[in-house]
């Protein structure tokens, strides 16, 4: 492994590329805070990552990150404001506790993609598996392939857009995520129903899809929500909350 | 944690780098088990009889007088070689009158497996030391699944590695726990099955055995498998011609899958693929849960 810092090696067209066959994940990682300090690179390349975990984690600037390959657990993690964009597959807990910026991923994502985020944007070319959008916070996600079992479990805030099918228990103990789906649910969760789907919510599915750049139908969707039974807010004491 | 690993090759064209390809995937999931690490290697089939891996303590042990011994008591010709302290036997008679002998006179040998193709090497440390140790890189073979552990449901010794062997050419590798293990042990012994350790692993791999002993094919066993074991896992499983991946209907337990014309691979994580040739451009994806994988050479 070179230790050549990162820094070194700026490239005169203004866009870093970090080689993870050279340098290491945390050389990667620690560039890339510097960046909060003094925004000198905006843009930036990450190579031969095979896999690695908690690539890009903790972005807290407006930086644009193309990770050309594979990934492992928590690539993007606790993103704030980077628009991330991974050109591979990605393990588990991408985009885990996002709060702003954008990620994409081109391949499959492993579970709990999206998991606890409270804000930003997470598109997904290929399948998640399980546990997409556990317990998401404001987060709207958007899956071209199918989601597995167990997605939106406890989902709090935001959207979840599946444009194919989705596994066992979707939405199970929901509060007040909007699911789409296109396809098949195997199963819906407790406390998860369908729903009307009203022109305010074909206006959300569609400005989600076109913000992915998915070419879909929104009237070809199913809306799916919580039908609040299982959880105790009641509006009269919104002032204790 | 735990990590497994697989590799089964869809045909011969990597046969003599098995050892070569693979010893780099059971390296890479030293993160997720560095306690021990074993492998099953599936090569070097023989026509008549079977083959066993023996192993003793005892890295002198003599093992020309045990096979000098096999010979002459049970009137068979038995070829040889060792590797550490284990010795693959190949005898010309059948494998349970072999096994019957040695538990009866050699008590300190140690039947790790027996089979038409199976070896069985597993040591407690570092992957990489046991690699070395073993010499994998330079093993051959159709496939090869291996283990690689961080102990918590039972102890840190080679016995409690995986993999685990409790039938002819029959071997899984775990990650997860399985919550009803105690029972099912105790109603496979009383079906005549036999297991060496408290492993909650054994336990899975024993009941597969029982099932194909039942007539069950590797698809039929595993799918009653998913019925009878309550727990946490991601398995993977060779046979002399099979190599099968399930995970439990929760799959919390991680696996990622890569096949492409000339192998599947399967690994808990990505990283442990991505040294194979052609990786880039493989079908990649995540097994669902309670879904039998299943591959199996129709002519061998």
């Amino acid at each position: 492994m070179s230790t050549k810092s990162v820094a070194e090696s700026v490239t005169t067209s203004g866009k870093q590329t970090v080689d993870l066959a050279q340098q290491t994940v945390r050389d990667l990682n620690q560039a890339l805070h510097d960046q909060n300090k003094e925004l000198t690179i905006a843009e930036w390349e990450v190579l031969n990552p095979k896999g690695e975990h908690n690539l890009a984690v903790g972005l807290d600037q407006k930086l644009k990150v193309d990770i050309f390959g594979p990934v492992g657990y928590y690539c993007a993690g606790m993103n704030k404001e980077a628009d991330i964009t991974v050109h591979g597959h990605a393990g588990q807990g991408i985009a885990e506790n996002m709060m702003s910026g954008s990620v994409r991923v081109k391949g499959n994502a492993s579970s709990a993609a999206g998991a606890t985020a409270h804000g930003g944007f997470l598109v997904i070319e290929g399948d998640a598996g399980s546990r997409c959008g556990i317990s998401m916070k404001g987060i709207d996600i958007v899956v071209k392939g199918n989601v597995g079992h167990m997605s939106c479990f406890m989902g709090q805030a935001g959207s979840l857009v599946v444009c194919g099918d989705a596994g066992d228990a979707l939405g199970d103990s929901l509060y007040e995520v909007h699911i789409y789906v296109k396809g098949s649910v195997k199963s819906l969760g407790a406390d998860c129903i369908e729903k009307e789907m009203r022109q305010e919510h074909l206006d959300e599915l569609s400005a989600l899809l076109e913000k992915a750049g998915v070419d879909e139908d929104p009237k070809a969707f199913k809306r799916y929500g919580s039908a609040r039974q299982l959880y105790n807010f009641k509006v009269d004491n919104a002032s204790a909350y | 944690m735990c990590g497994i690993v697989g590799l089964y090759l869809k045909n011969d064209k990597y046969e003599n780098r098995l050892g070569e390809l693979f010893a780099p995937m059971l390296i890479a999931m030293t993160e997720r088990g560095p306690d021990s690490a074993g492998f099953a290697v599936y090569g070097d089939e023989v026509d008549d009889g079977v083959k066993l891996t023996l192993r003793n303590e005892d890295e002198d042990y003599d093992w020309s007088a045990l096979a000098k011994d096999i010979e002459a008591k049970l009137d068979t010709k038995v070829e040889w070689f060792q590797n550490s302290k284990v010795a693959v036997f190949k005898v010309d008679i059948d494998a349970e009158a072999v096994e019957n002998y040695l538990m009866e006179n050699h008590q300190d040998v140690l039947i790790m497996s027996s089979g038409k193709s199976i070896e069985i090497l597993k040591e407690v440390g570092l992957p990489e030391r046991i690699v070395n140790l073993f010499h994998l890189e330079n093993m051959k073979g159709s496939h090869i699944i291996g283990h690689t552990r961080m102990a918590t449901e039972s102890a840190v010794t080679m016995a409690g590695s995986h993999p685990f062997s409790t039938g002819m050419d029959l071997c899984l590798v775990h990650n997860g726990s399985l919550s009803n293990h105690n029972r099912l042990r105790q109603e496979l012994k009383r079906e005549g099955i036999h297991f060496e350790t408290e492993n909650d692993s054994e336990v899975a791999a024993g009941y597969l055995t029982y099932r194909l002993q039942q007539g069950d094919s590797l698809t039929e066993a595993l799918e009653h498998a998913l019925d009878d074991l309550d727990g946490f896992f991601t398995f993977t499983i060779g046979t002399k011609d099979g190599f099968a991946v399930v995970r439990d209907p929760i799959a919390c337990k991680p696996a990622v899958i890569a096949e492409t014309d000339d192998y599947v691979a399967m690994a808990s994580e990505y990283q442990a693929l991505t040294t194979l040739p052609g990786i880039e451009n493989a079908k990649v994806w995540e097994p669902e849960p309670s879904k039998v994988y299943v591959w199996e050479r129709t002519t061998h």
